[in-house]
């Protein structure tokens, strides 16, 4: 029945993204989770009669960095409007926000595919708003009212329909989210709700030749990237079922919207039909246009890094890194910075990529912070990649010099000595150890010797011999090769 | 004559505006609004096809804030004056619409 | 005594209060006689602070028994429009739905009276949310106008021109959003000034429309209209919209009051005449003459879009309204409803139950020029038609020093005379509306009386930030003529 369907999934996002400020948009206070209710609220932001806001400087430059970072075209003049609507957790009953010039707009992100390959998402827009505040129904038969977030400030980024599956949805939540850690303006923290998504889901499926469209859905209450894809999968499979039972398709303006039900792990009918929203959008008169010369966002722009996914890609290609390795390594940009001293500093990429991703962020993961906070330094990191690698000692070895270099602000040097983790490499010293060890095994040396089947089998052993012979201090290196020598 | 505005529009602006109007006020805002409007119409006469709208009259752009911490009022006297409270919240009937437009 | 006292002006009384020879605490206490015996009739104040005011007026006679240096209005009673915030009394806009509010900061203006060490003495009616040109849209009190207690005192500042012109302060601060300072004071005999937009700062002034909204001082004369300005005016880092001293400097406005501007060039628009009574054309051409007199130089400009002016204005306004009220909805402070079925009607009832009836008539206007499908015919086309009425005003100051008019076209009109037709009553703003869209300084002064012995208001208006020298123009006028001498008297 279903065999002459075919379908494209379409998913564009809204992205609302937490900047982290020290202040809210328009007043002097301190953006804090999880403060006592209606604590950190002033006149301006409770919207009193009378107040004015005053817009913080940080915020838009915030907002400006996020433009660039996602190619947009950043506006030479900008202007703030207000939004209208009625809800308790708006003490105004309307919003600031902006409505025919946002401050940045035409602009893409690279999100990687599973295949390794990236997919570029084009971004219509991203505008400065400000954050409502909270609205809890838990209490009883009546709703209580905090407005400590009201005012927060909010960069909402608004995609093109570009995603195809949840996964793509979910790729691009990761990579905005490393991109704005990387860029320092958002904690980025779903949990707190630093990134609301609220993807819009239809598919345009095509049945005996025709084009069908379904009706776009919006999903919200999504707090989880895991969520996130969930939600887009559901919706898929939902929107491509009920069109098969019933023929569904859409209709002028029929977008509903539907929350994720995490318990139930699928999406629930919220809002049929938009309710005729008219926000009655006008320039705010109580603040000014901002125009942005070139001065300016030259000096915003110096603050812009390599971002997340071109690190990624340079690692693979440049330090011929895996595409994990390389992943790992950029998830967060002090990693990535670490790393990039410790090999300029002179360690072998692979190398020093090991040390990091084996022990570095499990130590770091233990110590409850990033890998540049713990008492490391890149040059003491290279040093010890540059040991392992002459062969001074070995990578196990190695991974335990640099627990200990955590826990001392010693050089590698030191600790190896200290703890005799030194490797001889006297090929003087280790020639006699390895006659010795040759004399008091003769029937192993002749099954060397022989080339046969126990040949490999019987040279291991005598290595093995001869380290044990020097306390596991001996190069095995070396000792391979005197091995080879002397048998040969 | 007909009206500039009829009183299910009326009521849909007392509705956006979130008045309760009575009947013989929305009779009456409909008669005197479409008086106003029909006034304010004589500006349809004058051609602004290439005139600017002012939004404001100052000259000047830019006006920031550092982003600094300044105290804020407290808890207790945020609530000072709200008209109902229920311990460190404001006290509203039961939201069962999600009308947030964030 | 007393009454020789309530007769000075503010720079006569600050004047003798810092020189020790008078009191702060008898003018204050002459002051309160004066509300005690008077106010039941005038209806000025809303609310006032006797004893609050009575212990600053002590502290600055201490203060300067002790040598000690006060500020510029040291000991001067003034009263404030109950639209400035304040964290003393209740802050109504003569509203209901703002009652019992009380705001935990001091409007900027307010703080600045305080650190001049002005004594505030209370807080004056108005037009609800300041709209309207009577003060009969107050919905808490009636106030009169002390020439004629059958008159209104014009609005929405009535309550601080009644004030001033009733011996029941010697300044006060009104707000002026399309005349509610020049019309008033017009009506009530006194001189009244509105700013330019962005001169002095607008926090703590509870929003009508934000984009017109200006505070300005309501004194005796000229004199103290400067006096005040030098108080009030300057930038304010709470206000966006308040210019700083970069793009236009403060100046000391009594520095050079007296000094006549040389080569004075006043325009005078020959199509308004004709809209205003006659007794109102006649003060204005005896003005002209005045000024004929000390040598200026009376050139003709037109303003092509003049009319226009109330239709853009009251679109403008209104929507700016509608959104600046919505905030007042029963949830976080204000009068909410008993008993609403849902929180809707916690919003649609409060609101009904709070607002009178004008109020809501321009919330109901604006949110339409606003509302979608209609906001480009009715809110853009008004911000174009701002623009070139803004544009009238660069032509002819190219021309002038200042335009004059008159500040409205009749002088009080009785109580209950326009409130049935809220269009005639919009109507009467004519000649005070313009300064607003453009942004620029207005000043009414005294010029005259009708045969019913009702005063008469001549206006002046300057370009933008000329604030020194529109003080000084009407200075020149009050300095030849005795109008603003005449007092009210009410029994
Ligand atoms: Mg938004
Ligand atoms: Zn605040």
């Amino acid at each position: 029945m279903t065999s002459d369907i075919s379908y494209k999934v379409i998913v564009g996002l809204e992205i609302h993204v937490q900047l982290c400020t020290q202040t809210k948009m328009f007043c002097g206070c301190a953006l804090q989770f999880g403060a006592q209710p209606n604590s950190r609220v002033c006149p301006v932001c409770l919207g009193m009669p009378g107040v004015l806001p005053v817009m913080n400087k940080h915020a838009y430059e915030y907002s400006v960095l996020v433009g660039l970072a996602l190619n947009c075209k950043v506006a030479g003049f900008t202007k703030w409007d207000r939004k209208s609507y009625y809800y308790p957790d708006l003490p105004k009953n309307y919003q600031i926000s902006q409505y025919d010039l946002p401050l940045s707009e035409n602009g893409f992100i690279e999100i990687p595919l599973e295949s390794g390959e990236t997919k570029r998402i084009r971004i219509t827009r991203a505008h400065l708003e400000e954050d409502a505040g909270k609205n809890l129904h838990t209490a009883g038969n009546f709703s209580q009212v905090d407005l400590n977030r009201t005012g927060t400030p909010l960069l909402e980024i608004v995609t093109e329909p570009d995603m195809s599956s949840g996964a793509e949805v979910k790729a691009l939540a990761v990579e905005l989210q490393r991109m704005v850690r990387y860029l320092g303006v958002s904690e980025a923290d779903m949990q707190k709700g630093h990134m609301r998504f609220e993807p819009n889901i239809n598919l345009v499926i095509t049945k005996g030749g025709k084009e069908h469209k379904t009706a776009i859905v919006e999903v919200k209450n999504l707090n989880s990237f895991r969520a996130l894809e969930r939600s887009v999968d559901y919706e898929v499979q939902r929107q491509l079922d009920e069109f098969i039972d019933s023929g569904k398709v859409m209709e002028m303006g029929n977008k509903s919207t539907r929350g994720w039900d995490d318990d139930k792990q699928m999406t629930v009918l919220q809002r049929v039909k938009e309710e005729a929203h008219d926000y009655r959008y006008f320039p705010d008169p109580d603040l000014l246009p901002v125009e942005l010369d070139d001065a300016w966002l030259e000096q915003i722009k110096s603050q812009l890094c390599e971002l997340p996914i071109k690190k990624q890609i340079r690692y693979v290609s440049e330090y011929k890194l895996s595409d994990y390795d390389a992943g790992v390594l950029t998830a967060d940009r002090s990693t990535a910075e670490f790393f990039e001293e410790a090999v300029k500093a002179g360690g072998d990429p692979k190398r020093v990529c090991n040390l990091i991703t084996q022990v570095g962020l499990k130590l770091a993961n233990e110590a409850g912070c990033g890998i540049a906070e713990l008492s490391l330094t890149a040059e003491n990191m290279s040093e010890l990649a540059k040991m392992i690698d002459d062969g001074q000692v070995s990578a196990s070895a190695g991974n335990t010099i640099l627990e200990q270099m955590t826990k001392t602000d010693k050089a590698a040097q030191v600790i190896a000595e200290e703890l005799n983790l030194i490797q001889k490499s006297d090929a003087g010293e280790l020639e006699g150890i390895v006659e010795k060890v040759l004399a008091e095994n003769p029937k192993a040396v002749e099954d060397v010797k022989s080339g046969g089947k126990k040949s490999k089998k019987a040279q291991g052993f005598l290595l093995g011999q001869v380290i044990q012979k020097t306390k596991g201090q001996a190069n095995p290196k070396v000792v391979s090769e005197i091995l080879s020598k002397k048998l040969s | 004559m007909s009206e500039k505005i009829d009183q299910a529009q009326v009521k849909k602006v007392a509705m956006l505006s979130r008045l309760d109007l009575t009947d013989s006020e929305v009779a009456e805002f409909t008669t005197q609004l479409s008086a106003i409007l029909e006034y304010v119409e004589k500006m349809n006469t004058l051609d602004t096809e290439n005139v600017q709208p002012l939004a404001h009259c100052l000259p000047i752009t830019n006006c920031f804030r550092d982003d600094v911490v300044k105290e804020s009022l407290g808890t207790e006297k945020v609530l000072a004056n709200a008209p109902q409270r229920d311990e460190e919240f404001f006290k509203v009937p039961k939201i069962l619409d999600d009308n947030s437009g964030a | 005594m007393p009454n020789d006292l309530l007769n000075m002006d503010c720079k006569q009384l600050r004047e003798q209060i810092a020189a020790g020879k008078v009191k702060s605490v008898e003018a204050t206490q002459a002051v309160f006689k004066s509300i005690e015996k008077n106010d039941s009739k005038i209806g000025a104040y809303i609310s006032t602070f006797k004893e609050q005011a009575l212990a600053k007026a002590k502290e600055i006679d201490d203060k300067i028994a002790a040598g000690e240096s006060v500020g510029f209005l040291a000991g001067v009673p003034v009263a404030v429009k109950d639209n400035m915030c304040t964290t003393f009394g209740a802050t109504t806009c003569a509203s209901k739905i703002l009652e019992n509010f009380h705001a935990p900061y001091n409007a900027t203006v307010v703080e600045k009276l305080l650190a001049a060490d002005a004594v505030i003495i209370g807080k004056t009616n108005m037009d609800e949310f300041a709209m309207g040109s009577s003060t009969e849209n107050s919905g808490l009190k009636k106030t009169v106008n002390p020439w004629d207690a059958s008159r209104v005192p014009g609005g929405s500042s009535g309550g601080s021109t009644a004030a001033v012109a009733g011996r029941l302060c010697f300044a006060a601060l009104g707000s002026d959003t399309g005349g509610s300072i020049r019309q008033p004071a017009s009506f009530c005999g006194v001189v009244g000034l509105k700013p330019t937009y962005g001169r002095v700062s607008r926090y703590g002034l509870v929003a009508f429309g934000s984009s017109l909204d200006q505070i300005g001082p309501v004194t005796h004369t000229v004199t103290d209209a400067a006096l005040m300005m030098n108080v009030i005016a300057g930038h304010d880092v709470a206000d966006s919209t308040s210019v700083d001293e970069q793009n236009a400097p403060v100046c000391d406005y009594l520095e050079n009051i007296d000094k006549p501007i040389e080569k004075l060039k006043i325009a005078v628009v020959p199509e308004f005449n004709a809209g205003a009574d006659e007794p109102v054309q006649k003060a204005l051409s005896d003005a002209i003459e005045v000024y004929k007199k000390l040598g200026a130089e009376i050139v003709e400009v037109h303003m092509p879009h003049w009319d226009y002016a109330i239709a853009a204005y009251y679109m403008i306004a209104t929507a700016e309204a509608s959104s600046n009220l919505a905030r007042y909805d029963g949830v976080h402070y204000g009068h909410r409803t008993d008993n609403p079925g849902d929180y809707v009607e916690v919003y649609t009832k409060s609101r009904a139950e709070g607002f009178g009836k004008e109020v809501k008539r321009r919330i109901m206007l604006g949110t339409y020029a606003l509302s979608s499908g209609y906001y480009d015919a009715y809110y853009l086309k008004s911000l174009k038609v701002r623009n070139l009425i803004r544009g009238d005003f660069t032509s002819a100051f190219e021309k002038c020093d200042c335009v004059i008019t008159p500040v409205a076209p009749t002088t009080a009109f009785k109580a209950g005379e326009k409130t049935d037709d809220p269009l005639k009553m919009y109507l009467s703003d004519i000649y005070t509306i313009s300064a607003n869209l453009a942004g620029i300084p207005g000043i009414s002064v005294p010029c005259g009386f009708d045969e019913n012995n009702l005063p008469i208001g001549l206006q002046i208006l300057a370009p933008a930030f000329a604030e020194d020298k529109l003080l000084r123009i009407a200075r020149m006028f009050e300095k030849q003529t005795d109008w603003h001498t005449n007092r009210a008297t009410i029994d």
